[in-house]
């Protein structure tokens, strides 16, 4: 299984967090609203140029912006 | 003993919504994370205790990442844990990802109650939580509420008292939700049901292409709606009652007067080829009554039903997702377009509602860019009203300098301060379809909240006005301008005073044009001045205490360079 950023997932597809580069802050951050290690996430959309990323995490349907689904690891 | 409540819970779980149910105190509340950027005080009575209860911002965690929820997670540390409760507001329908705080609260050893709110809506999404489970499982007190209607409300008054603190070993957040995992696998059970048409429409636009088909249909449709709306009631409502019914009221009392006393002047102004004009007389009883109830409160009306609506639907965090990279540019991210769009009926709860933003430097760049380049819903009015008679080529004009400011000033901020533009990370809320009333209670809130803040306000700008051209002190202030204005804007020097009055208020400077007898292009070019100059002194008494005085001084700096900046090439740009 290859590690790829959020950027890289197509939409449509389900995918599993492991990595996110970016230090304790953003980490943090992304933990309390349900973005954690081994958490199942399916990616929904992308928008052009540089736009941000939806994705639905449990229930919960988070945008984020282009740079920080650059620092977020998954594995399909 | 317990003398402080506080409403804690993740961001949009309708914690206001309980607030206002438990103290009777209306807090503004609509369908997308941080709303309440400010604590919210009540009382509620328990037994013979008045107990206070605080309604605080939403937040994720105990972790602060933005001003609204450091102010959340402030003020409960401060506060000695055995004198208060916590109400932790739960989403029903998102139970996991709500615990995670609901955890970390009974960890730190808070005495808490949990609220499961929404619960009507976990019906129809399939949902089925077994909150008995859950209450023997955290070991405080669980009640399911849905507080917009009311239900449950009153077993968790009765059971506050019961909160307490049920000591639990600290964790990590690895930890933490996979016991989370293991606690809704307990107490929730999913029934499978086909996606209705509702989350269709939701996954729609949020899609590239569907979503900004969406957005520019939803942004066009209610410009049009509103001033259809406020054209409508201007027409058919307010000139009609003004115009058949209050000025021969005003008439008879003009001779009363009799037109040379200084009563006349000051309470209906000058006659207009010896008739009232309530455009033109400037008087406290004609001119100051009929902009604010017969120019500005229709379109305060238009634009807050249509705000309010795209609030309370959900629609509003969808706009920030399409407009999250022109942004980027200006160094904000999409999310400031809720402070924007709040901006646009106001500037104050706009700029307060900057402290949604992470960093300091966002803050600044949006308050400045709002209190420069967003127009208030009166003073818009206003401008529809000035330069729609001529064409609705100049109202289109004047947002279009308003773009081109905001461009260019937001890119030059981004480029001139230090530091760099956060990301982007919202939760987007489900639309929501809330019971007629209360969007008509918002509505309501609003307006009177609108009359009651600008109606003395507006009667003092007019009297002082009037007082000042009795007693001809104008004419020395617009002498020593005039060099100024007409030679570098091309206005006559009269115009002045209205632009210094926008210092009280937009609307009454505004029409102080009116009677000034100025061509397109210099009504064009004072209107415009008034929507870049400086906001009026309230807006300013807020950007001093959200920005503290040194960014203030900055911001004014930047307001009267733009605002020389765009007279002078409106004056010489423009050649007819």
């Amino acid at each position: 299984m290859k590690k790829i950023s959020l950027l890289q997932l197509k939409p449509g597809k389900k995918a599993k967090v492991v990595e996110i580069i970016g230090g304790k802050v953003l980490e943090n951050r992304l933990m309390g609203m349900g973005i954690y290690f081994g958490r199942d996430i399916s990616k929904l959309g992308h928008f052009v140029l540089r736009g941000p990323v939806a994705i639905k995490v449990g229930r919960t349907t988070i945008a984020l912006g282009h740079d920080m689904a650059k620092r977020i690891m998954v594995e399909e | 003993m317990i003398n402080k409540i506080f409403l804690l819970g993740n961001p949009n779980v309708g914690k206001s919504v309980v607030f206002s149910r438990l103290t009777g105190v209306r807090a503004m509340s609509s369908n997308y994370p941080g709303t309440t950027v400010e604590i919210t005080k009540g009382f509620l009575v328990i037994g013979q205790n008045k107990v206070e209860v605080i309604d605080l911002p939403g937040t994720y965690s105990l972790e602060p990442t933005s001003k609204a929820e450091e102010v959340a997670v402030s003020i409960l540390f401060d506060t000695p844990k055995d004198q208060m409760v916590i109400i932790n507001i739960l989403d029903s329908t998102n139970l996991e990802r709500n615990l995670y705080l609901t955890l970390q609260l009974i960890e730190e050893g808070y005495p808490v109650v949990v609220c499961l709110n929404m619960c009507d809506e976990t019906v129809h999404r399939g949902i089925t939580l077994d909150s008995d489970k859950l209450e023997s499982i955290l070991g405080v007190p669980v009640i399911s509420t849905c507080a917009v209607t009311g239900v449950g409300v009153k077993k968790l008054i009765q059971r506050i008292e019961e909160a307490k603190v049920n000591i639990r070993p600290k964790t990590n957040y690895q930890e933490r939700w996979k016991e989370i995992g293991l606690i809704i696998e307990q107490a929730q059970r999913l029934t499978h049901r086909h996606h209705t048409f509702r989350e269709i429409l939701e996954d729609l636009s949020i899609k590239p292409f569907t979503g900004v088909l969406m957005g520019l249909g939803v942004v066009y449709a209610s410009f049009k709606i509103v001033r259809f709306v406020g054209e409508y009631l201007i027409n058919n409502v307010c000139d009609p009652v003004f115009n058949n019914i209050y000025q021969p009221m005003i008439e008879r009392m003009s001779v009363i007067l009799g037109q040379e006393s200084f009563l006349h002047h000051i309470l209906v102004g000058d006659l207009i080829n010896g008739k009232i004009d309530f455009k033109q007389s400037m008087g406290l009883l004609t001119t100051a009554p009929y902009i604010e109830f017969a120019m500005v409160l229709p379109y305060v009306f238009s634009f807050y039903i249509i705000l309010s609506i795209l609030e309370d639907v959900g629609y509003l965090p969808r706009l920030a997702i399409l407009l999250d990279n022109i942004l980027h540019k200006l160094g904000l991210h999409g999310y400031a377009i809720i402070p924007v769009l709040l901006g646009f009926g106001c500037n104050i709860p706009g700029i307060l509602s900057t402290r949604i933003l992470e960093s300091k430097r966002e803050r600044f760049i949006a308050s400045t860019l709002i209190s420069i380049g967003v127009p208030c819903v009166a003073l818009q009015a206003m401008i529809f009203a000035l330069l729609g008679k001529y064409s609705g080529f100049y109202v289109a004009g004047v947002y279009l300098v308003l773009f081109v400011v905001w461009i260019v000033l937001g890119a030059i901020l981004n480029f001139v301060l230090k530091g760099y533009s956060p990301e982007l990370l919202i939760e987007i809320p489900p639309y929501r379809f809330p019971p007629v009333y209360v969007l008509f209670q918002k509505i309501y809130f609003r307006i009177k909240g609108f009359v009651v803040e600008a109606v003395p306000i507006v009667l003092f700008g007019v009297l002082l006005v009037n007082i000042m051209l009795y007693f001809k002190i104008f004419d020395f202030v617009s002498g020593i301008f005039s060099p100024l204005i007409s030679g570098l804007f091309g206005l006559p020097k009269e115009t002045i005073i209205a632009l210094l009055i926008g210092f009280v208020r937009k609307d009454v400077a505004a029409g102080m044009l009116m009677p000034l007898g100025l061509t397109v292009k210099q009504m064009f070019i004072a209107a415009t001045l008034l929507a870049v100059s400086f906001p009026c002194i309230a807006t300013f008494v807020i950007l001093l205490k959200e920005l503290g005085l040194k960014d203030l001084i900055k911001a004014t700096f930047l307001m009267l360079i733009t605002g020389l900046v765009v007279g002078v090439v409106l004056n010489f740009g423009i050649l007819r």
